[in-house]
């Protein structure tokens, strides 16, 4: 590739990611060769980590630029239906890959909260934001706030907002690279964590947003791969029907008769039940609230939203959010599949069975820092689902061993679970060192910066940042899916309502946006901070993952309330509003805004 | 946008919001009012799935995506009656 992205390229995009899709499947087959032939495990997991990392690493060099609009938004060239797969790959993370089916098979219908709001938030995005930020055609999501509320109040206000969201979510992308590589390559935790964070710079660094971009695409195809074929394959074995999705109908049947075998008082499909199987209302309540909090955190979340900054029109920025959500579908609507059969396996193959009997992969992930305890509490060598204690982040990473598939299985799904983390990792790290060095350097410290300045900044930036991450994720804070929800919430408390009333509203002023940043924002992280570490009681039962129910309405009221106290914005502000809402034609900009 | 005036400006947005309230509250409908009667649901059987586990997994899903590429189309069908589509 040269500097700018080439029509050539553009135009072959279909072949070159269906003969590198082709490439990677080969490459399974033969270390599935390589397995029967008596090759360890060991080196069949190094293959994995290793030649993934390698393509990834691949692209990123071949996409390296010095353009400005090439590393910030791609050159604008990226195909909406090759966006969706980006996106897809920026969108499900360790979360989605690694925790989510543990969520669903700890929690049955409580885990489903997670399914619904991680998908739904697309209708919001295509909708209410998408195409009018396109239009808009700027580099970063604050160069909107600022803009649209003339100056740099509104704009430090969405950075802090973006930093702390998207900071606390690339932690947690970390630590899901620090579980899959350190069991993988049998090397400490805090140790895989600084490798697979090698694995995030040099897909980033060198080309920014078309690095990632055409990075992400081929992520997307190794993890939806991965975290197919082997429920399909369990689907197979266990009813002869290919399409889990339509099989597991029966698993949840069986389940439901081991449930009562084994003395379960909480049942997987019930809805809204607590630990002894009755109906709760705060867990009613805390389904929607989270499902809603998921939803408005996913249209606001920066690393999201730039991803439509990079489609060549306005409607292809529609299409893209259509497409976005189509492959993000096939993951989610596996998920729960995935964790029916994984229940179904652990209570059919692994409670009841002789501990001493147990198999290799059991010993093999009780190493991993205390995600499985395995305790003979009575005493007998028989294992009781009480003596099984399986943390979530690894029951998609151990489901293949756990079902007898071969090793080769549970190579790909790492593979498929370290493209995931990887891919969003990167557009996290991109978006805050974007918004750090294009909105905080470059429009705030040195409006005269030179191109090659700016690129060394962002890059400089880039690097810092993913270390502290790493760093940070090293000291365990939380769960993955816990602290990927409170990054939703962050997210959705600060800039869900500046963004979609500076749009659909124009007689919000900077000074209601700015209150309402404030007041929903703080409220939201106040909630979070004080459940979380200083045992503040919660309000109505409302877990702290969805801290955005309380921080959303305030940010509403008081941006609305403040709007109408203060005077009206200018009328060319007005026409500006209106030209961003049509998607032909010339922006209006506002005398003295600042923009490329 | 130079080329609409300022009553079939209003008049482009009066229908692009129509068309954003209508997939609103079909948004709201699969995502809050089928998840709220989940426990009655569940009680009906669907393919094998009880109806409301089924929805929250696969259905509301289902119609996301439906949803999405819908509001693609219906809005690129406003912008070209108003000749504001792109080239």
């Amino acid at each position: 590739m040269a500097n700018q992205t080439s029509k050539s390229f553009v135009d072959n995009l279909g072949k070159i990611y269906g003969v590198y899709a082709g490439g990677f499947i080969g490459f399974v087959i033969i270390l599935a060769i390589m397995e029967q032939m008596g090759v360890p495990n060991k080196i069949i997991g190094y293959c994995f980590v290793f030649l993934t990392i390698g393509v990834y690493a691949y692209i990123g060099i071949l996409s390296r630029t010095s353009e400005i609009s090439e590393y910030y938004v791609a050159g604008r060239v990226v195909p909406p239906f090759f966006n969706g797969m980006a996106t897809g790959a920026d969108w499900m993370s360790a979360a989605s890959f690694i925790s989510m089916a543990g969520g669903l098979y700890l929690g049955g219908y409580g885990g489903l909260g997670y399914v619904l709001g991680w998908t739904g938030g697309y209708v919001l995005v295509g909708v209410l934001l998408a195409p009018y930020l396109r239009k808009f055609g700027q580099f970063t999501v604050p160069d909107f706030l600022g803009v649209r509320y003339e100056g740099n109040t509104a704009r430090v206000c969405g950075v802090v907002v973006l930093f702390c969201a998207s900071f606390t979510y690339i932690v947690a992308q970390c630590f899901g690279i620090g579980i899959i590589t350190s069991r993988f390559l049998d090397i400490p935790f805090e140790i895989a964590i600084f490798v697979g964070l090698l694995g995030i710079l040099v897909c980033s660094m060198l080309g920014g947003m078309r690095a990632v971009t055409w990075t992400q695409v081929a992520q997307y195809i190794i993890l939806i791969i991965a975290y197919l074929i082997p429920v399909v394959w369990l689907s197979t074995k266990l009813f002869g029907n290919p399409i889990p999705e339509l099989a597991y109908g029966q698993v949840l049947d069986q389940i439901a008769q081991l449930e009562q075998k084994l003395g379960i008082l909480k049942p997987h499909a019930a809805a809204y039940v607590d630990a002894k199987g009755q109906f709760s209302w705060v867990e009613f309540n805390n389904f929607w609230a989270l499902v809603l909090c998921l939803m408005v955190g996913t249209a606001s979340l920066p690393h999201i939203l730039m991803r439509y900054f990079t489609t060549p029109n306005v409607r292809d920025a529609r299409t893209s959010v259509g497409w976005s959500i189509f492959f993000i579908f096939l993951l989610y609507f596996t998920a729960p599949a995935y964790a029916a059969f994984a229940k179904l396996e652990v209570y059919t193959n692994v409670i009841g069975q002789n501990i001493t009997a147990l198999p290799a992969w059991v010993q093999n992930w009780s190493q991993v820092g205390g995600l499985l305890t395995i305790k003979d509490a009575n005493g007998d060598g028989i294992l009781q689902l009480s003596e099984f204690i399986i943390n979530q982040d690894i029951i998609v990473l151990s489901m293949p061993e756990i079902a007898g598939l071969p090793y080769v299985i549970s190579g790909l799904v790492a593979a498929g679970g370290l493209a995931a983390a990887l891919s969003t990792a990167d557009g996290l790290l991109l978006a805050i060192a974007n918004a750090l060095s294009h909105d905080i350097y470059y429009k705030m410290i040195d409006p005269h910066a030179s191109t090659v300045r700016r690129l060394v900044v962002a890059r400089l930036l880039l690097v810092v940042v993913a270390i502290v991450a790493a760093a940070v994720a090293g000291t365990r804070p939380s769960g993955i899916i816990q602290m990927v929800a409170w990054a939703f919430s962050l997210a959705a408390a600060g800039l869900f309502v500046p963004l979609v009333l500076g749009i659909w509203w124009k007689r919000t002023t900077a000074a209601g946006a700015v209150a309402g940043m404030i007041t929903g924002f703080g409220i939201c992280l106040y909630y979070l901070v004080g459940t979380r570490y200083f045992g503040m009681a919660e309000w109505f039962g409302i877990r702290n993952i969805s801290s955005a129910l309380f921080g959303m309405p305030v940010a509403f009221i008081v941006t609305w309330v403040v709007s109408l106290m203060t005077a009206a914005p200018s009328k060319e502000m007005q026409d500006f509003v209106d030209s961003i809402r049509v998607p032909k034609g010339e922006l209006a900009w506002v005398k003295g805004a600042v923009h490329d | 946008m130079a080329d609409l005036t300022p009553a079939q400006r209003d008049a482009y947005w009066q229908r692009t919001s129509r068309l954003m309230w209508i997939i609103m509250v079909l948004w709201v409908f699969f995502s809050f009012v089928i998840p709220a009667f989940a426990v009655q649901l569940n009680s009906i059987k669907f393919f094998g799935f009880p109806l409301g586990f089924y929805m929250a997994a696969q259905g509301s899903l289902v119609a996301y995506v439906v949803l999405c590429f819908w509001n693609a189309r219906a809005q690129n069908k406003i912008d070209e009656e108003f000749g504001v589509a792109e080239d």
